[in-house]
């Protein structure tokens, strides 16, 4: 029988990833600690040792382990991508998650057996662009980014055999990815070749007699009164002005909810959701894979009458984004 | 080198689109590339208009490339794309990967668009497989990167390759309208505000720096790329063709001053200043070094 709604949680380190197994994830993701995943920072991801320890921590109870290998493989550094690919086949890894067509067809030539997903960096938003993927790489599952509506993704469900899975909750692109360049525009990385938007070392932060002003290599991204909370520097989630108007003229500081949505998700037969934030902290991970394993059962056992609970809302809230959640692309009127 | 318009990012009236390629028509460009590209919404010119534009092009002894929408989300939008590719009196330019598979299936040659995402050989080569005989580099990607891209053994030879060298960077694409959102509208009911914008609504830094632009559900720089005082670097890097991306005024003489430095009449270190007078923004080229996309420097 096919997946339906796993529950796919972020591991930034050892410990998160503990923390998703111990919480109830059907499966965790994971990057090395270099720029051939989408979280490439300081402190995070897994070297040869963790990574081993890891897989045996996660399979001995059942539970998957991905591995994100989902920036752009450039040509300078093209074997750091392939190594990449080949640890993951020899380590006994559920899965790769890959968003450059010519690192698939790396995989698939070498390591036949490996299981292919496409990332979300892929910009794969059609049943037409995902078929591609499906017959010339043979991927088993696709991370659809962050912009279809509900309707929308149905429609891809209904025109693939790959395995559909969704964002869930976390931080949110306003951005098709793999398609935002802002980061490079204002600082030279982005997130396809560096694995990074608006990365730490081109953020400063300034107290000034305006205000606390945060800045991406020089640029201005939003102010704060003294009675505001800074967050950070995330281009698309600055103030700005537009003809005369200060505003959050992308979007604002706000992460990706769509657990109401979770029984239409199970009806479309969605084979996994995914949890944003390898970023975030192992107590982040426990808690918000709490939270949808349980929710994720609730909507399994009674479709119908599945109401999120306001207590699980409020947990969510309180680690999200400056606590506010929207549904996103999911809701066509986000749009 | 040759000399290529790309497609129109804006939304104009129908008149002002029309008047623009009825002028573009006399300009010493190669190639012109047509048809939206952004949102599905703009309507104001539908596919047979676009296909007339092209016949009358040709007879203009241009050669003509079909562009497809970059972000596909709906059915209606792979129904326009399908007509697009079967039409087939003209070369399309994919700008997404559903559009390579419709292209690959049919057997017709492809240009493979800057969101393709073509940044290793590898990837480039599968590309050349599919149908595609001429490529454009991620609008990000520096000069010794294409270089190494074209020096590949996967890469055919026979690979055209067209630099994005003129005009305001195609940065991001988002399933949200930032043009309707600025106007507290929804995108479904936007009231095609686009159509006050000819250049975009510029978004400035709350201390008053242009820094982007915003074209409906695409977010552009503010500054304007323009690599025409490195134009013998671009010869050297073994660019085939430079796209110059349409603007409201003074295109035409954009396009002059691009062909004047092509056929040796003015100096690249003139350059800026001939441009200066003719750009919506100041200049940029940090990508095109590698660094951070809105440096710039003169050389």
């Amino acid at each position: 029988m096919p997946a339906l709604l796993e529950l796919i949680c972020p591991a930034g380190s050892l410990p998160a990833l503990k923390a998703a197994v111990d919480n109830g994830a059907n499966g965790v993701y994971l990057g090395l600690k270099d720029n051939t995943n989408a979280r490439n920072f300081a402190g995070l991801n897994f070297d040869a040792k963790s990574l081993a320890v890891g897989i045996r921590y996660a399979h001995d109870k059942g539970v998957k382990v991905l591995m994100a290998l989902n920036t752009y493989p450039q040509p300078a550094t093209l074997p750091r991508w392939h190594q990449a690919v080949d640890i993951a086949a020899t380590t006994g890894l559920d899965a790769i998650i890959l968003a450059d067509p010519g690192l698939m067809a790396y995989a698939r030539k070498t390591h036949p057996n490996l299981r292919l997903h496409l990332s979300v960096q892929g910009s794969a938003t059609s049943y037409e662009a995902v078929n591609f993927y499906r017959e010339r790489f043979g991927i088993q599952r696709a991370v659809l980014p962050r912009v279809l509506s509900l309707p929308q993704v149905e429609n891809v469900v209904n025109n693939t055999d790959v395995e559909i899975e969704l964002f869930g909750f976390g931080g949110l692109c306003v951005m098709v990815e793999g398609r935002c360049l802002l980061s490079s525009y204002a600082c030279g990385d982005s997130p396809n070749t560096f694995g990074a938007c608006s990365p730490g070392h081109a953020v400063r932060w300034q107290q000034t007699p305006k205000g606390m002003e945060t800045r991406l290599n020089g640029v201005l991204i939003d102010r704060y009164a003294d009675n505001e909370k800074a967050g950070y520097p995330t281009l698309c989630k600055g103030r700005f002005d537009v003809q005369g108007e200060t505003y959050y003229a992308l979007e604002e500081p706000t992460s990706l909810n769509s657990m109401e949505m979770l029984p239409e998700m199970a009806r479309l037969g969605i084979a996994a959701i995914k949890i944003e934030g390898r970023q975030r902290s192992p107590a982040y991970v426990a808690q918000v894979t709490q939270v949808w394993r349980a929710a994720i059962d609730a909507v399994k056992k009674a479709p119908q009458t599945f109401k999120p609970n306001p207590a699980w809302m409020a947990q969510l809230n309180k680690v999200s984004e400056g606590s506010m959640s929207t549904l996103g692309a999911y809701y066509r009127p986000w749009k | 080198m040759k000399l290529s318009l790309g497609p129109l990012l804006y939304y104009w009236s129908r008149e002002d689109t029309l008047a623009f390629y009825e002028e573009a028509a006399g300009w010493p460009v190669d190639s012109l590339y047509l048809g939206e590209t952004v949102c599905s919404r703009r309507h104001l010119l539908r596919l047979p208009d676009w296909l007339d534009l092209a016949e009358k092009l040709t007879a203009a002894g241009k050669e003509v490339v079909l562009s497809t929408q970059t972000l596909i989300e709906s059915e209606s939008d792979l129904k326009a794309l399908r007509k697009m590719v079967a039409d087939g009196r003209f070369l399309v330019e994919a700008n997404e990967w559903g559009a390579v598979r419709l292209l690959a299936e049919k057997g017709a040659p492809f240009v493979a668009g800057p969101t393709l995402n073509a940044y290793n050989p590898d990837t480039l080569a599968i590309l050349a497989e599919s149908g595609a005989k001429r490529w454009v580099p991620p609008v990000e990607m520096p000069r010794e990167m294409v270089k190494a891209m074209l020096a590949a053994t996967a890469v055919p030879e026979s690979m055209e390759t067209e630099l994005f060298a003129y005009g305001r960077l195609p940065l991001a694409f988002s399933a949200r309208c930032f043009t309707a959102r600025h106007y507290n509208l929804q995108k479904d009911d936007c009231q095609f505000r686009c159509l006050d914008h000819p250049d975009g609504l510029t978004m400035r830094t709350r201390e008053g720096d242009d820094f982007l632009t915003l074209n409906g559900i695409q977010t552009q720089s503010a500054k304007v790329m323009s690599l025409a005082h490195r134009i013998d670097e671009l010869h050297t890097a073994g660019i085939d063709l430079l796209r110059l991306s349409p603007q409201s005024r003074h295109m035409g003489r954009v396009v002059e001053v691009f062909r004047a430095l092509l056929a040796g009449d003015i100096a690249a270190s003139a350059a800026p200043e001939k441009l200066d007078k003719l750009m919506p923004g100041q200049p940029c080229d940090g990508y095109w070094l590698g660094e951070a996309g809105m440096a710039y420097h003169p050389m």
